[in-house]
């Protein structure tokens, strides 16, 4: 599943990211897999969204998020 | 002066680094909550009796791999020679493990470090416990707790500067190994030992959010911020204008008894005086639009505004960083344009850049004020604004779709494939850092009066010999005198444009302005006040009532409606500022982008006019 698709307030886990020229910048951010994320809002129109990544929240645009992909947690609860 | 050692204060965005420097230093510098406002690296020193520590503030950055033009700023203190003794990072403890991935990359560098965790109320409103006595036993350097808001433990950080200082000795990643992931896999095992979590509350900043980032409401509340803004703006800057204008008169007038009468006297008190006066005057403007600025960023709300802006101007070949240096816009796009150096995309920061001074800046507030006054009948509409401030709004609007419709084509034309993308922190909302804002205040004030003042003031001496002396010798007029101003040099030169500006309805008197204008805006009404021979002690209301009595050959008057629109639009586009296209050059590092700009402004405002000319006449 990639980042992008993942409703607000679902926590999943970061399994890999793809290569972009924004890579190395979600890297240094934090997003690195095993990471779990959650979004928690999304900007008017749905685009940027800001998730909560470890301890601090970090936006970016769905672009961004649809290059990262991800393991819902309890994909029981998620689906 | 001798100094001890050279330090360097980094760590990433946001964590406190600039309170931090002010603090050891007692030196004033600017620091806000939006990631990244530190744009350039600051020197100051830190004192502990005879000793002295040289210590360099830099902008945050997220590693050692730059993205933006301030992030290699803060890159190159490292390459400097000689190099700096020892780093002294600060980390916001209540985000240690982003924090520390920096760290990590210059733990390998073999220079000395100290680790200052600042945040720690935060950090402990989170719940997590830092055991600093195992951290410093792992990581092999000295650690201090520290509260950069209150100057909390910063007494012992200071003294503890003057002492040995150790390489950390903690491998983060492996010998072979230095990816993302190795270095963030040995934090997050650093950190398992390091610190216990307790419990997780929820911070007060996403119950706000849900407000400031609401589809409705969000924009709303951003709306309504503006116009409070604008309104103080113009209310509260009105009166210490009026000091400043009074004070100079008054200068001017005990220098005219003073001084022996004679060329420089009138150099003096014509050139020098109303130069600097026309330069200071705009400083309240300036000081309290950036006070709002100021403290909308320190309070976390600006992130917020790029959150929900991004969408909408990405459309137009901007970013949500663009919004910054737009709004600043609205004040002067000198530092407007200087904080666009944040933007990691080119593209988004060059186009930010070109339209940035399309924004009604405070030099085109006395312009609108003058010819609204003379065109405009202050009557009420819908009983509660007049019809003035109503065409004043309209001026400002004006400006920002001009620069939002620019923005628009530049994207077409500008290639650059690298894509854009917007990856930034949103800070946990706080109380605003008086001290911080005051100071930035003083620090965007300063740089508005040092880079535009300097060559106003050139410009102004310059105007003033123009309009002094003609081509024709052993005749110098006085400034007073105005019927002779068409023999000086500045009435040649707005002769001999007048062909071109007909088609708009300007004559060579409104010429003469709009050449005096190219170096600054607001020098249209100084000009004006000279060609209607008004003196100093005389005002704005006399200037309004000779221009409005001025008749053209065939006895009718010259300043109609449409003429007066049309010069207004013209102020609202042309590129009428030295000191902005100086700054375009430094900041793109080519006279390409300046003269583009130029180019297109000016254009823009003569297609302008001619419409609004025509459409009125």
């Amino acid at each position: 599943m990639r980042l992008s698709d993942l409703p607000l307030g679902n926590i999943a886990r970061i399994s890999s990211i793809e290569d972009s020229p924004y890579k190395e910048k979600l890297q240094e951010m934090g997003c690195i897999p095993g990471v779990l994320v959650k979004p928690i809002m999304k900007a008017p129109f749905g685009d940027p969204i800001a998730y909560e990544l470890e301890e601090y929240t970090l936006s970016m645009r769905r672009n961004e998020a649809y290059s990262i992909h991800v393991n819902p947690l309890d994909s029981l609860f998620n689906s | 002066m001798e100094y001890q050692s050279k330090i360097v204060l980094v760590g990433n965005p946001n964590c406190g680094k600039s309170s931090l420097f002010n603090i050891l230093t007692k030196l004033k510098q600017k620091i806000t909550n939006v990631p990244g406002t530190t744009i350039e690296n600051k020197t100051g020193t830190v004192t502990l009796g005879s000793r002295k520590i040289e210590l360099i503030d830099t902008p945050g950055t997220y590693s050692f791999n730059p993205k933006s033009l301030d992030e290699k700023e803060a890159i190159k203190v490292f390459f400097q020679d000689p190099p700096p003794d020892t780093i002294l990072y600060i980390a916001d403890a209540s985000n240690l493990k982003r924090n520390l991935f920096y760290f990590s990359q210059l733990a390998q560098q073999g220079t000395p470090m100290i680790l200052a965790l600042n945040m720690m109320d935060i950090a402990d409103f989170k719940g997590f416990e830092i055991d600093v006595e195992r951290l410093e036993k792992e990581l092999g350097i000295r650690i201090f707790k520290i509260n950069a808001r209150t100057g909390e433990g910063t007494q012992a950080l200071k003294s503890a500067l003057f002492e040995d200082q150790f390489v950390p000795h903690y491998a983060f990643g492996s010998e072979n190994d230095h990816t993302h992931e190795s270095h963030f896999d040995s934090i997050a095992k650093l950190l398992n030992k390091t610190t216990t979590i307790k419990t997780k509350r929820e911070l007060i900043s996403s119950k706000i959010d849900a407000y400031a980032t609401h589809p409705i409401i969000g924009y709303f509340l951003f709306l309504v911020v503006l116009l409070c803004i604008f309104q103080s703006v113009f209310t509260l800057a009105s009166y210490p204008m009026d000091w400043i204008e009074n004070g100079f008169g008054i200068l001017g007038e005990s220098l005219a008894e003073f001084l022996p009468a004679g060329w420089l006297k009138k150099l003096i008190i014509n050139g020098l005086v109303a130069g600097i006066a026309g330069v200071v005057v705009f400083v309240p403007q300036i000081a309290i639009l950036f006070f709002f600025m100021s403290l909308l960023e320190d309070t976390g709300y600006m992130a917020r505004v790029s959150f929900i802006m991004d969408k909408m101007l990405r459309g137009l070949g901007l970013s949500g960083k663009s919004v910054v240096p737009l709004l600043s816009g609205a004040a002067c796009a000198i530092p407007a344009i200087m904080s666009t150096r944040n933007m990691e995309n080119w593209k988004d920061r060059l186009i930010t850049i070109m339209v940035t001074p399309l924004m009604s800046c405070s030099a085109r507030l006395p312009v609108y004020t003058l010819l609204i006054s003379m065109a405009i009948p202050n009557t009420p509409v819908l009983g509660i604004i007049s019809l003035q401030a109503l065409v004043m709004l309209a001026m400002y609007v004006l400006g920002t779709v001009a620069a939002l419709l620019a923005a628009l084509v530049f994207k077409w034309f500008i290639r650059y494939n690298i894509p854009s993308y917007f990856i930034m922190e949103l800070p946990v909302y706080h109380a605003p850092r008086w001290g911080n804002i005051w100071m930035n205040c003083w620090q965007k004030s300063k740089s508005f009066v040092t880079e535009a003042g300097k060559i106003i003031l050139i410009i102004s001496i310059f105007l003033w010999f123009f309009a002094s002396y003609g081509p024709k010798p052993n005749e110098t007029f006085s400034l007073q005198e105005a019927p002779k101003l068409e023999q000086s040099y500045a009435g040649y030169f707005g002769k001999a444009i007048e062909p071109a500006i007909t088609p708009i309805g300007f004559n060579w008197k409104i010429g003469i302005a709009l050449i005096t204008s190219f170096a600054a805006r607001e020098v249209f009404v100084g000009t004006m006040s000279t060609i209607y021979s008004v003196g100093d002690e005389e005002n704005f209301n006399q200037l309004r009532q000779k221009m409005n009595a001025d008749l053209d050959d065939l006895g009718q008057p010259i300043y109609t409606l449409a003429v007066i629109l049309s010069l207004m639009v013209f102020y609202a586009f042309a590129m009428q500022c030295m000191s902005t296209l100086a700054v375009v050059y430094k900041e793109t590092k080519s006279w390409k982008w300046p003269f583009i700009q130029f180019v297109y402004m000016t254009l823009l405002a003569y297609l302008g006019s001619w419409v609004v000319f025509n459409a009125f006449s």
